[in-house]
């Protein structure tokens, strides 16, 4: 009994999600959808945690959907690369289940919150396909899960700008999930084949032909725009300001690297590393588009007023991080990359918390309306300082521990100016989050403001679960450096 | 469209035929074209047809939105139970081999399930999105009963 559960692992993740949702619908309260939601994420996670060590003791897993073997039918595949993501996905989402109760509650009217927790077991759901399924065209279709329900989460925010980013981020969302099809397509066209290690194995025969080259500039171009790549950014920082608190904390640290995950899924293991970054020049497309998201992200951060959309644009900066590591191509990057993303997901999930605790209680979250938060938010504010220590880079935290290892990953190889360009944007992280610390604790509380006393204990604890992660991670890398250099060796093994 | 008699009589003869077409689409899509998103658009069409003719408010008591978010629900849990059910007969998700006593009686369970869970969510999906269109706006026609008498 007990191998049979653990042989249905891999397909649970997916099911728990997608059972609830069609169940918090029925429930249609939002006390008891709510807990259903608890109840799965934290089932997921443990789950993911199972499934993590699962192959790093007895290697890559594969799952046949409907019992069809693959490559014809639809198959799930576990490797050293995507338990990393699913752990963090589902970790997140735990965690932010926590916090959802007392946020939702405040932002989301009651009539509709059970709508609002089957649409977020939806977005869980298809980040969680995309993360474990092992078929090019099943990702497609998860990535449309997940999307569209963002669409209708983002567009439940409390203000009415919600609607109209709501509808920018599906008007980009659409074009980006259509190139990818696009590209599975031509790829389809070329092997005959779905499954991605299929695709793998029949792509050299064809890979001279104009047509694999159009459908990875598909591919590249479609993920590009689903995780908010410079140039293609522009839906992002409407998205996650006016989204609810709890979107904004969930979608921040998962969905965009998910698709980045999912990018890298199909550049190292679908097309290869040889392909796509020594026959084509993309790595040196990448890399140029890395830096200008980081410069041009922080940038814009610093002259933000919302505190929301400052997290935002420094989301698209760390964007530019992720990339910069994979797209070097080698394993150090890799494995930098990965590390980042874990640790970002880490950051802003906290981050984002922070700022939904300071909104639960003010309805604003402008600077002006935060200054001297300080005295009478104190936990909250001071979640937001060590989690913005993080995202800086500060020693002790995670975020040095993905600087490190991506400025060594960068040096290796002898690129100084990307060097430079994340040491100037990690002063530029200073900056900005210096503002905010600033506003938060050196300046009076503005004339006629009402006291307001602290968040509700359960958002304090969500929050301060994620800054202890961060900072647990920066004390004691080691497992997360190793984990991430396993995903390296994974997607890089048997290519270069 | 209370005057147009021809449009009202025809409307009542269609509808029968319309749903039994749909029901035909949902029942034999597994040996000949059709399943379940087929006959789903075809009987929501029923429905949106009746609601075109006699009112929104006329349909909306005929099938009213709390039954089609009940419905929808349980279609896509009809759908992801076969699969659990397969996984608990020891078979994978959605392996409908496990359904039944022999491999080719389970195929046939399991397609039938699946594409009945799947035509009643599109059913109920379908026409909450006609309602919701439909009645945008027009909430405040609903609540005028005078000098609109039926």
């Amino acid at each position: 009994m007990i191998e049979a559960f653990f042989a249905q692992m891999p397909a649970l993740v997916i099911v728990l999600p997608l059972l609830a949702a069609p169940l918090c619908v029925l429930l249609h309260r939002g006390g008891p959808s709510w807990f259903v939601y608890l109840l799965t994420t934290w089932a997921c996670f443990g789950l993911a945690f199972l499934l993590f060590v699962q192959v790093k003791i007895g290697g890559p897993i594969s799952y046949a959907m409907g019992g069809w073997s693959p490559p014809f039918g639809i198959e799930l595949r576990l490797d050293a690369l995507n338990t990393v993501v699913l752990l963090l996905v589902t970790g997140i989402a735990a965690i932010s289940s926590v916090y959802a109760k007392a946020s939702v509650a405040a932002e989301i009217a009651s009539e509709r919150a059970y709508l609002f927790y089957a649409a977020l077991l939806l977005c869980f759901c298809g980040l969680a396909g995309i993360t474990v399924t092992g078929d090019a065209f099943n990702l497609f279709v998860f990535l449309e899960i997940s999307s569209l329900s963002s669409y209708a989460l983002i567009a439940m925010g409390s203000k009415r700008r919600a609607l109209l980013s709501a509808f920018q981020y599906l008007i980009m969302g659409t074009i980006g999930g259509t190139f990818l099809l696009i590209g599975i397509g031509f790829l389809y066209m070329m092997t005959g084949s779905l499954n991605m290690a299929d695709i793998a194995s029949r792509l050299p025969a064809v890979a001279d032909t104009r047509t694999v080259e159009a459908g990875l500039a598909f591919i590249v171009v479609g993920t590009s725009l689903k995780f908010a790549l410079f140039p293609v950014h522009v839906w992002l920082p409407n998205a996650y300001t006016y989204a609810p608190s709890s979107v904004s904390a969930f979608i921040a640290a998962t969905a965009t690297k998910v698709a980045v995950y999912a990018l890298m899924r199909f550049l190292f293991t679908v097309f290869g590393a040889a392909y796509a970054f020594d026959r084509l020049p993309l790595g040196e497309v990448l890399l140029v588009l890395s830096v200008a998201a980081m410069l041009s992200g922080s940038m814009a951060a610093i002259f933000q007023t919302d505190v929301k959309r400052l997290l935002a644009w420094s989301s698209i900066a760390q964007i530019g991080y992720i990339v910069m590591g994979f797209a070097l191509a080698s394993s150090a990057g890799v494995s930098a990359s990965v590390v980042h993303m874990v640790n970002h997901g880490l950051i802003k999930g906290a981050l984002f918390m922070a700022v939904g605790a300071m909104f639960w209680r003010l309805r604003t979250i402008s600077l002006n309306d935060i200054a001297g938060l300080g005295r009478q938010m104190p936990i909250t504010s001071a979640a937001f300082v060590v989690a913005g220590l993080s995202l800086i880079g500060v020693p002790a935290t995670g975020g040095f521990i993905s600087k490190w290892v991506l400025l060594e990953a960068v040096i290796a190889p002898g690129h100084y100016w990307l060097a430079a360009a994340i040491l100037v944007s990690s002063l530029m992280a200073l900056i900005y989050i210096g503002r905010v610390v600033e506003v938060l604790y050196f300046r009076e509380r503005p004339e006629g403001r009402p006291d307001v006393g602290e968040a509700p204990v359960l958002m304090l604890v969500a929050t301060w679960t994620l800054v202890l992660a961060n900072i647990a991670v920066g004390l004691y890398a080691t497992p997360l450096i190793a984990a991430a250099q396993r995903a390296a060796s994974a997607v890089l093994g048997d290519g270069s | 469209m209370r005057e147009h008699t021809v449009l009202r009589v025809v409307t009542k003869l269609l509808i029968a035929p319309i749903i039994l077409f749909a029901l035909y689409v949902q029942f034999h899509g597994d040996y000949s074209p059709g399943g379940g998103f087929q006959a789903g658009v075809v009987f929501a069409a029923a429905i949106i047809l009746y609601a075109l003719i006699f009112g929104l408010a006329e349909a909306r008591r005929a099938v009213s939105p709390n039954l089609l978010r009940i419905t929808g629900a349980l279609g896509a849990l009809i759908f992801a139970g076969t699969g659990v059910y397969a996984m608990l007969r020891g078979g994978n998700f959605l392996d409908y081999d496990y359904l039944a006593h022999d491999a080719i009686h389970g195929q046939h369970y399991g397609l039938l399930l699946v594409e009945f869970g799947v035509g009643l969510t599109v059913v109920s999906v379908i026409t909450s999105i006609f309602y919701v269109f439909a009645g945008r706006g027009r909430r405040n026609d609903d609540e005028q009963p005078p000098g609109d008498a039926r």
